[in-house]
């Protein structure tokens, strides 16, 4: 019998989501039918989304990739010899030289879909562990330098300086903190969280190691969404595993489900869940870094800010400062979603436009009808019409237009789109996912609703237009959180650049 | 399943030295039970010394729980804005007419319950859904119906 060839599968959700899994059997089925000893091994995925499942096999040059692989096209690749990386209608030569792979930086994603996510032997063998054994060797106080140093600001949204509210965790007097991972991602258009909790879920929990190395803290916790069962799974078997290789000695780490709310993604109201509580938001001060969960100073960072801290301290956080825009340093894993032709994961360093990412590496729209509108940044974010597609990804420059980077969700609509719905439905999922706590978050927003219904009906456009900023400007001031306080991006982001869907016959 | 105090007892005991552990608690009686009845609410309270109005304001603030059964299989649409760019609307007014129920409706045979879930993570591939555990991608009615049928609708 000859050599075992090794194949690789997929399992991240977008996959499985398009059938990986049968595809995974059938090619086993196939093999053994051919007498071919094979190794499946199931991995995160590459971000190239359109071309899931994309099924890669080991040569003699290196890993070969074929997809999307329907259950149709399994045996077909074997009678091509795919094996020995053959050429087939489905093939796409080496993933990483592809031109949507070749053009990324990749910090943040640099294991994923390369490896296997529960391997610890690839996890080493690809650098993993480093991370936490040179903060060690530098100290907390050189580690913490290191980290200001990169340029590292929150990905979760709200950009705040990942080694500042480290330091402040650290500095502040205390019996007990905590490190509080936020794997809420509830932004529509995101998923770069689940993707590396599915495909490196150890890059997460090495970071989490690092933090609680930093600034003391003995005891974390990853806040996930119920919404994500596969990295739910991923990540139990990943800290498990973390644990018994002593990644979790100093710190050990539980997971905790979240129960379908939005506004447990705020850091406030996810420190009041954790506690048991009803998901509500706090008012600041204090911060979390000095009195969090349950009262204790609490280092709260969303996933990917944890996960890049490994990769900063092997690769250097100079290097790491050195790439990007203005303030806004390093890469971003961008997530191209909605109505485009390739969609997926793209990490790259800030200042790429918008343009570049919507026509060139997206591909324009799947339904191959002209662009209209991207709303960036999840349901709180702006829409922006072509006009604004010169906008590099910097956190200043958004906001200079009155927009938001956000988690870097891009989400695209084609001209099919009718802006004053999508005013609308941000209002409903405000009025929805609203903690109740500020009226004019609470009641507000069905106010909106109503009058953009009335708009809808083409009753009084210009006074209820009027009568829409006057709300949009009470929530804005009256919010205790960015739930109410940025809803006006949506709807006003509407009004502004697409005006003629307000006007009705 | 019909509500059982022992067994619910249990399962608040397994988690019950938690710390926060409300709704870890709720989620496990939730997993058993399928929903929180009333009993529910009065059990949880005594046994993590809280009040009843503490315990049902954290049932009533979160989406995912429910106060009652709901049918064999959910079937979970995405409404969110990535959904919305790929007719995700139209796909859910389409899945209404033929299970012949609305949003958190049932159909008659108590099979299939439609539930509205804002973003799943697969943005990129939408619309999207979740039958009962499967996930799918670029949904369409068929293969919504497909995936139903596996469930044994
Ligand atoms: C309504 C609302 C929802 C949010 N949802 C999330 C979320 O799902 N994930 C996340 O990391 N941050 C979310 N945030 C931001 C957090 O409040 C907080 O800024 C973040 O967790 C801090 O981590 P970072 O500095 O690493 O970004 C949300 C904020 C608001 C106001
Ligand atoms: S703005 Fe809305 S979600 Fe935020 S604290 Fe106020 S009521 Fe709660
Ligand atoms: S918006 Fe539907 S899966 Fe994200």
């Amino acid at each position: 019998m000859s050599r075992t060839h090794r194949i690789f599968v997929p399992a991240d959700s977008a996959a499985l989501a398009l059938g990986a899994d049968a595809v995974a059997v059938a090619i086993a089925d196939e093999a053994a039918r051919r007498q071919l000893s094979v190794q499946i091994v199931r991995t995160g995925s590459r971000g190239m989304h359109w071309l899931e499942p994309l099924v890669e096999v080991e040569t003699a040059s290196g890993r070969i990739g074929y997809g999307p692989v329907g259950l149709a096209d399994v045996v077909s690749l074997f009678e091509a010899g795919w094996l020995e990386g053959a050429a087939h209608a489905l093939c796409i030569g080496a993933p990483e030289a592809h031109p949507f792979m070749a053009r990324q930086t990749r910090w943040t994603f640099e294991r994923c879909g390369v490896v296997d996510p529960l391997s610890w032997e690839d996890f080493v063998a690809h650098g993993g562990g480093q991370g936490l054994a040179q903060a060690r060797a530098l100290g907390a106080e050189a580690t913490l330098a290191a980290l200001i140093e990169s340029g590292l600001r929150g990905r979760g949204g709200a950009g705040f300086p990942a080694g500042i509210k480290w330091r402040t965790v650290r500095e502040t007097q205390a019996n007990i903190r905590y490190v509080v991972c936020n794997a809420d991602e509830g932004d529509s258009g995101t998923f770069a969280d689940r993707m590396l909790m599915e495909g490196d879920p150890l890059a997460l929990i090495e970071g989490m190691a690092i933090c609680g190395f930093v600034v003391g803290a003995r005891k974390g916790f990853i806040y996930i969404r119920s919404e994500y069962p596969r990295a739910i799974r991923v990540l139990e078997q990943a800290l498990e595993l973390a644990r018994t290789r002593g990644l979790l000695a100093d710190c050990d780490i539980e997971l905790r489900i979240g129960a379908g709310s939005y506004v447990c993604g705020e850091e406030t109201a996810l420190l009041e869940s954790l506690e048991g509580k009803r998901g509500q938001v706090r008012a600041k001060p204090p911060l979390p870094a000095h009195a969090g969960l349950f009262g204790k100073p609490t280092v709260v960072n969303n996933v990917l800010t944890l996960a890049t801290v490994p990769s900063i301290l092997v690769r250097g956080a100079a290097g790491y400062a050195a790439l990007g825009h203005g303030r806004s340093r390093g890469t971003m894993p961008i997530q191209l979603a909605g109505n485009i032709r390739h969609g997926g994961l793209f990490e790259a360093p800030f200042g790429i436009s918008l343009a570049e990412l919507v026509d060139e590496i997206g591909g324009g729209t799947a339904s191959g009808r002209p662009v209209r509108a991207v709303q960036v940044g999840g349901p709180l974010g702006a829409y922006f019409p072509r006009a604004l597609f010169d906008t590099p990804l910097d956190y200043e420059a958004f906001a200079a237009r009155d927009g938001l980077v956000g988690h870097g969700g891009i989400v695209v609509f084609d001209d099919t789109v009718d802006m004053v719905r999508q005013a609308r439905f941000a209002m409903e999922f405000c009025a929805t996912e609203s903690c109740g706590k500020c009226t004019p978050c609470r009641v507000g927003s069905v106010r909106g609703m109503e009058v953009v219904d009335k708009i809808i009906a083409g009753r009084d456009v210009a006074s209820n237009l009027a009568l829409l900023e006057d709300l949009c400007h009470t929530l804005r001031l009256g919010s205790l959180c960015a739930l109410g306080g940025f809803v006006p991006f949506p709807v006003l982001s509407a009004v502004r650049h697409f005006p003629q869907d307000f006007q009705r016959p | 399943m019909a509500w059982d105090v022992l067994k619910a007892a249990e399962i608040i005991d397994a988690h019950r030295h938690l710390d926060g552990a409300t709704l870890p608690v709720l989620r496990a009686l939730q997993e058993a039970f399928g929903y929180l009845p009333e009993e529910a609410t009065a059990q949880v309270a005594d046994a993590l010394n809280l009040s009843r109005a503490e315990v049902h304001g954290v049932i009533s603030f979160y989406h995912d729980f429910r106060r009652a059964p709901i049918g064999r299989t959910s079937l979970k649409l995405c409404r969110a804005e990535a959904c919305q760019a790929m007719g995700a609307d139209a796909l859910a007014s389409e899945a209404a007419a033929k299970l012949g129920t609305t949003w958190h409706g049932t159909t008659t045979d108590g099979r299939v319950t439609l539930e509205p879930v804002f973003c799943l993570g697969l943005c990129s591939v939408a619309p999207a859904a979740l039958v009962g555990d499967e996930l799918v991608a670029r949904a369409d009615w068929p293969r919504l119906a497909a995936a139903l049928d596996k469930c044994g609708r």
